[in-house]
């Protein structure tokens, strides 16, 4: 069989071997008569092992049966540890954004287990854990909402397992016993039976069919839709958690690199390597592609010896063939371009007849917003340890979004098979977007290259000012809006265009088939009730390599949305919040979001408003419907030394329903957070073809003193359940941008407001 | 060089120019104490020398021979460690937690030199980064333990 788990084939008790998975083309529902199995390699003796397949969706299953493709197998592995503790092995990985613990609620509680007693660890890569329709991503805050079906099953599944060992191990028909947290219980009898107890006994048990156990009733839940405390507190809080750049292995040596300034160039001579060479703890240097690398044992050693290095820097051949910096690239004069594109772009969204609101309106208004590049700045920075075995595998230590597709692109540069590369994926010291396979953005390829280079393990760690240089950045746009208003100033039209290039474009270094969802989402998408309608994109290639960046296209495009709907409301002197429960009329989601986020911030006062310390201050509000959710929030901001305070965020979100309330609200300080960065302090620029920025010594991003007080309401309106990580981010930056404009009657087209000076 | 290194000596084969942090983390093998910028900006190198926090990755290791280093590998043997600890826990305080060592080491040394600190002073004490935005929950627990109700978060 394909699965990469043939090497965690079992020992059952009788000495057989038994693969864990079903082969290729099993049925789902055949996976009846398979057995939970114990004891695979690496994990504890007496454990229990689930590793199974069961039918995510219905539809699927039926065309499987049919015939008409593969069966789509579900699996998971759960690990029941004779103390009655619990592994799992998560499809997903943990970056603050408190999955584990969200699986941990889910599959505790249909197996009946308390997730407190749960450790949960990133899966390897592998088939079996590409649980999102033959894909598995952490990203697009799909997590929970992805698996929430499939760990309901997965939980409840074991347990129907343990009951019908625990019926064995009592001597007691099935239908007698019940479970308690960790326990079969025979109530008849008073006599129970620990999960860890019967860990042994349930691998001979038959699995039932998925879509036949049973699940519990919602209204019973004790963990799911509870703020439970996340598992990863106390080792975040004393130093234990480890991430990428913390792991070690026997003979590590570890390497700094110094890349090419910019992208497309390739390394010439290395005019000072014999000097190099024989700096302090030099181990070897080596040139690498757009790169040359320090191997050193230690680091410190290497990033001295990698920053002395004197190379001659080759321009290439053909600069078309890649993503190429020109040396003559300035994010000034490139949003200059940008603007000066008169196109009017490809279509992504049309309702009604733009050019008869147009022609008819009575009042009409256009505006030009622009974006800025973002770095990720997650605070850990890239880092890949690589190390090759003697049995020809290859395992690498690397923080990452997509483990399958990091295996593949390793195994191909390595000349190995996927299923001989193993992917650990640590703790993530943060991502933002990160951590996805960019072509150029992360230092496996140097670390598979010097770990054969070397004959030893490498850890690759990226400086501060390396990974400045080679991350790829939050698009930057420039959108151009007209806005049509009738006799009675209500908005009649929209026309934009963006001027952009998406980043799913960027990162393919190319341009797809159909237009990129990600350049224009938070433009498109809206719910607004403006009946006439154009909204386009002007495709430019940006010069500096692109990202997602947490909560992708909706991080800038709400922005200039939101922000414009505001001048329409003030062009046609209507109240932004009246205007916008005016073109949400008879949608009772949003218009409920909408009133709970203002009702919540005590009630509609836009301003300006002198507040109890004597400071002016304005409110503004913004909507956002990204990643499955829906969010509602109010800023109140004041100008001090003429740049922008904000006071207090309120915000609101509807993810449907929701499985931790603690999270959630923490999710939405953390993307606020982030909000207030971009639309404050943040901005990545180019200059000469290289960035002004390679620490954050010249790149703010939003420090202490400047986070607003973060007001949660969440509502489970019941609609389908969305996403958390993301969703709450995109309607902080136009907020503040309007309230910024209420308060000070100067709007505000461009981020990062520093670059500004206000007076009120 | 010897280092004292959580209250214990320490032999460390390094040139004393080598950060503190790198002597740490590559020398001693303690990962606690994280790198993010290098150039004391971020604070996720944050540990105490002789009580002091202090930003360990522009610290050279030569300098701080003479002195006691606590790094947050020994925060829970110290009682106020212990409670500050605690206090992050019961707030909930980590997200990715990277920058969270750095965040447990300003606390201690606030609280070390100010059990009931001010509003002003933990404004003015906790100034490292932290990417994920937990400050409004650190700025939670650092009431909780001065002893005054926290800023809002929720």
């Amino acid at each position: 069989m394909a699965s990469l788990f043939d090497e965690t084939k079992t020992q059952g008790a009788g000495g057989q071997t038994e693969a864990l998975f079903a082969p290729e083309g099993t049925q789902p529902v055949n996976l009846s008569r398979r057995r939970f199995l114990m004891g695979s390699a690496g994990v504890a003796s007496g454990a229990l092992v689930l590793g199974f397949g069961i039918p995510l969706a219905a539809p699927r299953v039926r065309a499987a049966e049919a015939g008409a493709g593969k069966a789509f197998d579900v699996p998971a592995f759960i690990e029941i540890r004779p103390d009655n503790t619990l592994r799992f092995l998560s499809p997903f990985m943990e970056g603050g954004q408190g999955t584990f613990t969200a699986m941990a609620q889910i599959v505790g509680e249909e197996l009946d287990m308390d997730p407190a007693v749960f450790t949960v660890e990133a899966a390897p890569a592998g088939e079996v854990f590409q649980i999102m329709n033959g894909r598995r991503v952490t990203g697009g805050s799909n997590s929970v909402r992805s698996s929430y079906d499939t760990m309901r099953r997965i939980g409840a599944s074991g347990r129907a397992m343990l009951l019908q060992a625990g019926a064995k191990r009592l001597g007691v028909p099935l239908a007698q016993l019940s479970t308690q947290p960790g326990k079969v219980v025979h109530a008849a009898s008073g006599r129970s039976v620990t999960y860890g107890e019967l860990a042994a006994d349930a691998r001979d048990m038959a699995v039932p069919d998925a879509a036949s156990v049973t699940l519990r009733d919602p209204s019973t839940f004790r963990w799911i839709g509870k703020p439970v405390a996340r598992l990863d507190m106390h080792m975040k809080s004393t130093g234990k958690a480890v991430y990428a750049i913390d792991c070690k292995v026997e003979d590590l040596l570890q390497a700094a690199v110094q890349h090419a300034p910019r992208l497309g160039l390739q390394p010439g001579v290395v005019r000072n390597e014999a000097a190099v060479k024989a700096m302090p703890g030099v181990h070897s240097v080596h040139v690498l592609e757009g790169a040359v690398a320090v191997v050193a044992p230690y680091w410190w050693h290497a990033r001295q010896a990698a920053d002395a290095l004197d190379v001659e820097w080759k321009e290439p051949a053909n600069p078309d063939d890649v993503r190429y910096m020109p040396a003559d690239f300035a994010t000034e004069a490139f949003a200059a371009k940008l603007a000066a594109e008169t196109g009017r772009g490809e279509q992504a969204e049309t309702a009604g007849d733009v050019a008869g609101a147009f022609a008819s309106a009575a009042t009409t208004l256009e505006a030009t917003y622009r974006s800025q590049y973002l770095h990720h700045a997650q605070l850990e920075p890239p880092s890949t340890l690589a190390r090759f075995n003697a049995d020809g595998t290859l395992d690498m230590w690397l923080p990452n979004q997509v483990p399958e597709m990091f295996q593949a692109a390793i195994a191909k540069q390595a000349g190995l098979e996927p299923a001989q590369v193993k992917i650990h994926s640590p703790l993530l010291g943060g991502f933002f977007g990160r951590h996805f396979l960019y072509k150029d953005g992360n230092p496996y390829p140097h670390a598979i290259a010097l770990a054969k280079a070397t004959g030893r393990p490498v850890k690759v760690i990226w400086s501060r000012e390396e990974e400045f240089l080679r991350d790829p950045l939050r698009p930057m746009a420039v959108v151009k809006f007209r806005g049509a208003l009738d006799k009675d100033g209500w908005p009649v039209g929209l026309d934009v265009v963006s001027v952009c290039e998406g980043p799913s474009e960027g990162i393919a270094n190319a341009r797809g088939k159909e237009l990129d969802d990600s350049a224009l989402e938070g433009i498109t998408g809206k719910s607004y009730a403006i009946a006439n309608r154009r909204i386009a994109q002007a495709y430019v290639k940006n010069p500096p390599t692109l990202a997602y960046w947490r909560s992708v296209g909706n991080s800038m495009n709400d922005f200039f949305y939101e922000s414009f709907l505001d001048e329409m409301a003030d062009k046609g002197g209507k109240d932004p919040y009246a205007l916008r429960l005016r073109l949400l009329a008879g949608n009772a989601r949003l218009t409920n979001l909408l009133k709970a986020a203002v009702d919540l911030s005590g009630g509609w006062k836009r301003g300006p408003f002198t507040a109890a310390d004597g400071s002016r201050r304005a409110r503004g509000l913004a909507m956002a419907s990204p990643f499955g959710s829906e969010a509602a929030a109010v800023a109140e901001v004041s100008i001090k030394d003429g740049q922008v305070v904000v006071h207090d965020i309120w915000e609101a979100i509807d993810p449907g329903s929701i499985v931790n309330p603690a999270i959630v609200a923490a999710q939405v300080n953390s993307a606020v957070a982030l909000g207030l960065s971009q639309v404050l302090v943040e901005g990545a620029d180019y200059e000469d073809g290289l960035p002004v920025a390679r620490n954050f010594d010249a790149y703010s991003i939003l420090p202490p003193d400047r986070m607003a007080n973060v007001h949660v309401k969440i509502i489970e309106s019941g609609a389908k359940m969305g996403g958390i990580g993301e969703p709450p981010l995109p309607a902080v930056p136009p907020a503040v941008a309007n309230a910024v404009s209420a308060l000070t009657g100067k709007r505000v087209r461009a981020m990062p407001l520093s670059r500004e000076t206000f007076t009120t | 060089m010897k280092l004292q290194v959580n209250g214990s000596p320490r032999e460390v084969d390094a040139e004393p120019e080598m950060p503190l942090l790198w002597a740490l983390r590559d020398v001693l093998g303690m990962t606690g104490t994280k790198y993010g910028c290098g150039i004391a900006q971020c604070g996720a190198c944050s540990v105490l020398v002789d009580g002091v926090v202090t930003r360990s990755c522009v610290t050279p290791v030569g300098s701080v021979a003479e002195s006691k280093i606590t790094t947050i590998e020994a925060m829970e043997e110290d009682a106020l460690g212990q409670k500050v600890v605690a206090a992050w826990v019961k707030h909930q305080v980590p997200q990715c937690g990277y920058c969270q060592s750095g965040q447990v080491m300003a606390a201690v040394s606030l609280l070390k030199e100010n059990a009931h600190p001010s509003e002003e002073d933990v404004r003015a004490a906790m100034i490292n980064l932290c990417r994920c935005g937990t400050y409004n929950a650190i700025h939670a627990a650092l009431s909780d333990l001065a002893g005054h109700a926290g800023k809002e978060t929720a």
